[in-house]
């Protein structure tokens, strides 16, 4: 408060009129005006005397120790008179003495009391409007900033992702208000091969940003004179050492995959280690090295792993793991593990992963950091895609007859060892996806049937639900709120899909010009 | 395949009144529930209480009714409780926050006396 008090305190002083002045006098000329720029310290005593006083205060006769009392005397001042609002003193109007030499009178007193009650909101007022055009300023040069940052950062992400038959790759990037210098980049060689990146540049803004620049430059020229991981982050840090500024440094995982075989290779500077998700177990995939820019001639430990059908590779930002909850703690590399071990299918797991996160922070989070994630699948080369039909019927579109579907498909799987509760869920969401078939694909036309196929694979169960609503656009299913139906806001109905999805592992949709298929999938 | 008739049967117990719910609660079972529960609230009963155990199949037009009735005992500040829930519709019943709203009892004479 008195910070603002110190930088707006500019008393206006004057003179009632000219006193007499020996020759030579420097002191203010009548009718002169000037500012007095004057500092008052909190514990200045004159403040508080100038707060208790309330009205005009001759300062002649006052015995008090203070800077300012002495300076105001020093430049001739006689009667002081406090400015003051709301209970704080923003200013003061300074007199020197009358023309006439005479003292102040008691209606002088009246005048200028009256006038400083006058005065003091106006002034107040007036040093507000200042304080936000300035305040206004800064935002404005802060969100500029921001942009030219983020125009940087966005401008360096690819726009397209390389496409490799056999795997899949899809990336997630969240940035954080306050631009950060996460960046991932995809450098695809003439062998085949394929490097992957993702880093993050300490520091945020525009520094991050233009060092962030720098650094995929120096990668990708690093990448293309070597091939071996460890090799390209050693010569990027010897070659980013030079012109990295003070306290700033790059973390990286460069990893390169040969997709014939499955065999990925990496170093890694600094950064959280990759996670890769086999069929039995996540890994962390560590390799030794100290971040880029740093320290100049360092080694960087390569690795190797391989990455059989089905694997699934998380490369992933500090953005997701040190993101707190609520209650102050951090999500964690523990908790992202275990959650990747979740039976999710691969393609859902970015989004349950994000889902997660949502639930951790909470709704009023306010996101830190940018938060990254790369992945890379190897699909499943297919052997077992079809699997084994356990059966296949058609029901006429009546209603009703989803409890038929129910009832034939529970004869279907009654070999697979579900136990009773999933049995239920499994049942329940044929029967909705069944009913959705016939009254929203089929339009409830007896002549056109949904189709219900049961297929067993080794790790999951799918049960393929086909009618005739292909060819046409699908709407968005409302995420029903039981708030706004309660209330009538929202119809009642609208539970289906909601309970399909709350069933099953996962849910797959496919439409051609004829028909459109649900698949129900459950993990075994 | 026709579908199972659904019965609802309206009693009272202790001054509270009791819905038993027979069958499958589905479309067809609109009327029939809904007849039977203003004739539950003409008794001015302390409490509205739905007996689920004879319910086979509930489906999400089902789910949709019950919604329904919820938001009518709110609205004319009608306890309802529900009691006889397989564990499976019990799942349903908390995965769409239906018992934010119902008060659920394991047995009839805990719904009646409202201790669980």
């Amino acid at each position: 408060m008195f910070a603002g008090l110190r930088k707006w305190w500019r008393s206006l002083s004057g003179q009632g009129e000219e006193p007499p002045r020996p020759p030579g006098d420097a002191r203010l000329s009548a009718p002169e005006k000037h500012m007095i720029d004057l500092d008052m310290e909190p514990d200045d005593p004159f403040m508080a005397h100038l707060l208790e006083a309330q009205g005009v205060v001759e300062i002649g006769g006052l015995n008090l120790k203070s800077a300012a009392l002495e300076k105001l005397r020093a430049e001739g001042v006689k009667v002081v008179v406090p400015l003051i609002s709301q209970g704080e003193l923003i200013g003061t109007l300074n007199l020197g003495s009358r023309r006439s030499e005479q003292e102040y009178s008691s209606d002088d007193h009246r005048l200028l009391a009256s006038l400083a009650t006058q005065a003091a909101p106006a002034l107040r007022v007036a040093q507000l409007a200042r304080q936000q055009q300035a305040e206004a300023r800064e935002r404005e040069r802060i969100e500029q900033e921001l942009r030219v940052a983020r125009v940087i950062q966005e401008t360096l992400l690819p726009k397209e992702l390389p496409v490799l038959a056999g795997w899949k790759l899809q990336t997630h990037w969240r940035p954080a208000r306050e631009v950060s210098g996460d960046f991932y980049d995809f450098i695809s060689f003439p062998d085949g091969k394929l490097g992957l990146v993702i880093a993050d540049v300490t520091d945020k803004g525009v520094p991050a940003a233009m060092v962030m620049a720098t650094t995929r430059s120096i990668l990708r020229t690093a990448a293309e004179q070597h091939q071996a991981p460890g090799e390209v982050l050693s010569r990027a840090n010897s070659l980013l050492c030079p012109s990295m500024p003070l306290n700033m440094f790059v973390t990286v995982t460069y990893a390169l995959l040969d997709p014939a075989n499955g065999s990925l290779r990496y170093a890694n500077a600094g950064h959280p280690a990759m996670l890769l998700r086999t069929a039995g177990e996540v890994v962390e995939l560590r390799a030794r090295g100290m971040p880029l820019g740093l320290f100049e001639e360092m080694e960087y430990e390569e690795k190797h792993a391989a990455l059989a059908p089905g694997d699934f590779l998380l490369m992933y930002s500090d953005g997701l793991i040190e993101a707190h909850g609520p209650d102050g703690s951090m999500f964690g590399t523990e908790r992202l593990k275990q959650k990747l071990g979740e039976p999710v299918q691969n393609e859902r797991l970015v989004q349950s992963l994000l889902d997660d996160l949502s639930g951790f922070t909470g709704d009023g989070w306010e996101q830190e950091d940018d938060v990254t994630l790369v992945t890379l699948e190897h699909e499943d080369d297919g052997q077992d895609q079809a699997g084994e039909i356990l059966g296949e019927f058609s029901l006429p579109s009546r209603p009703g007859n989803e409890r038929e579907a129910m009832r034939l498909v529970e004869g279907m799987i009654a070999g697979l060892g579900f136990g009773l509760e999933r049995v239920e869920k499994i049942k329940t969401a044929v029967a909705e996806a069944t009913m959705n078939a016939m009254e929203h694909g089929n339009q409830y036309r007896e002549g056109l049937p949904a189709h219900i196929r049961v297929r067993a694979r080794p790790h999951e169960l799918v049960i393929e639900i086909v009618d005739f609503g292909g060819g046409k656009e699908i709407p968005e299913a409302e995420h029903p709120d039981l708030e706004a139906k309660l209330a009538g806001l929202q119809s009642p109905r609208g539970w289906g899909l909601f309970l399909i999805r709350s069933m099953v592992d996962d849910l797959r949709t496919y439409s051609d010009s004829v028909h459109h298929t649900i698949e129900l999938v459950f993990k075994r | 395949m026709t579908d199972e008739i659904f019965e609802a049967r309206l009693r009272t117990k202790d001054g509270q009144a009791v819905i038993d719910l027979i069958g499958e609660i589905n479309g067809q079972a609109e009327r029939g529930l809904m007849d039977v529960y203003h004739s539950a609230e003409r008794l001015n009963p302390g409490a509205v209480i739905l007996n689920f155990s004879q319910v086979s199949y509930i489906n999400s037009t089902g789910i949709a009714l019950i919604v329904n009735l919820l938001a009518r005992a709110m609205k004319s500040r009608l306890e309802l409780r529900v009691y006889g829930l397989s564990p499976h519709y019990s799942e349903i019943f908390q995965i769409t926050r239906l018992t934010d709203y119902l008060k659920v009892f394991p047995d009839e004479p805990s719904a009646v006396t409202n201790r669980p």
